[in-house]
């Protein structure tokens, strides 16, 4: 894969979770029935990839009603949030409404599980992505990526570190 | 920054336990167990019974924690039960544990009027309950130990960490007395 290029060239598969280093491959998935999110839209800020197997997780305090509630926290790095599974639109549609989510769900469906497979987070076994996350610079690099365990549900932790690693990073920079 | 994609060590407690913590148990006791906690979620709930069991197993072995992790999200008496907790606190330590206990004991009923009703019931101060309850005197409070926790790698409640580490294990009896125990018998 170049390191340059920003568009997914069809059927790009990783087999291992791409690291930190690497530019993150670019998507268009379509998030509701009617619209689409590019992760070039978010081009010149940093954004949190978050993959996770299934809508309507039973667990209490899933990951993603976590992360709904710590919006406020990542936005104040200006960083967008972005949770990705193989779940259709009108599935995310429904779990959104239904948990209050208020972040983009993006619908990896078809074909199904490609951007997974591109990030090298795809579960052939089960047919849904791992749990991993992946967090991406302004300039569309990726500085960490971590997969969960299975059935542990990864916190946000990391993410929170990472993205206060960049803040600071940042403004060094603009300090010179 | 870290290289490759990490099944990383396990969390850590970013924020230290001090006086400022709501605890059962003695400063110096050799295990500390610091809980994230929600009034609302039935797995609290559920340990709620489970953490006495093991205070009164480890004694004064055993430090415990609790700090308050409301999913407002999913639970919609979760932050006013936690103010509540937190407004009963201002009075006294011994009130917080009380309206904390009592919380869990109803869980079914935390809506605002049943959480007035339980600070009469302890008898606390019910002017200064109302003021603090009305004015969110301590959101703050529980926001900073929210996003603590976060940064501490809470995954969900009840979150656990014995002596700084999240404990990933069951929080049935067992398994969290073994881990204490096991905590204990380094410790010494």
């Amino acid at each position: 894969m170049s390191t340059d290029h920003y568009t997914l060239s069809s059927g790009e598969i990783h087999r291992e979770p791409l690291s930190a280093g690497t530019r993150a491959p670019e998507f268009t998935l379509p998030t509701t029935p009617d619209q689409t999110v590019s992760l070039s839209d978010f081009h010149g800020q940093p954004v949190v990839l978050a993959f996770y197997p299934a809508d309507w997780s039973p667990t209490c305090g899933d990951q993603l009603s976590l992360y709904n509630q710590l919006l406020p926290e990542f936005q104040a790095h200006g960083a967008q949030l972005l949770g990705v599974s193989v779940d259709g639109v009108w599935c995310h549609r429904a779990f959104e409404e239904d948990r209050n989510i208020h972040f983009p769900l993006l619908a990896d469906f078809e074909p199904k599980g490609a951007i997974a497979k591109a990030y090298g987070v795809y579960r052939d076994d089960v047919g849904t992505s791992e749990r991993a996350l992946f967090v991406i610079d302004a300039g569309g690099i990726i500085q960490w990526s971590y997969v969960s365990p299975v059935g542990i549900n990864p916190g946000a932790d990391g993410i929170l570190r990472e993205l206060e690693a960049l803040s600071t990073t940042v403004e060094l920079e603009e300090g010179r | 920054m870290s290289g490759d994609p990490t099944r990383s060590a396990v969390s850590q407690l970013v924020v230290p336990v001090t006086e400022d913590d709501h605890q059962q148990g003695p400063d110096d006791a050799p295990v500390t167990l610091v809980e994230y906690g929600d009034y609302q979620c039935s797995y609290c709930g559920q340990a709620y019974p489970l953490i006495k069991d093991v205070q009164e197993q480890f004694g004064d072995d055993l430090r415990f924690v609790f700090r308050n992790f409301p999913l407002t999200s999913i639970h919609e008496y979760a932050q006013h039960a936690a103010e509540a907790a937190e407004a009963a606190g201002g009075q006294g330590e011994e009130e917080f544990w009380s309206m904390h206990d009592l919380l869990y004991e109803n869980q079914d009923a935390l809506d605002d009027e049943s959480l007035i009703t339980y600070a009469e019931q302890l008898g606390l101060d019910p002017e200064r309950f109302r003021s603090d309850f009305a004015s969110h005197a301590f959101e703050d409070r529980i926001h900073e130990q929210f996003v603590g926790g976060a940064r501490s790698g809470v995954n969900g409640t009840p979150t656990f960490y014995i002596n700084g580490e999240r404990y990933d294990g069951s929080w049935s009896p067992s398994p969290l007395s073994t881990a204490i125990q096991r905590v204990l018998s380094s410790s010494r």
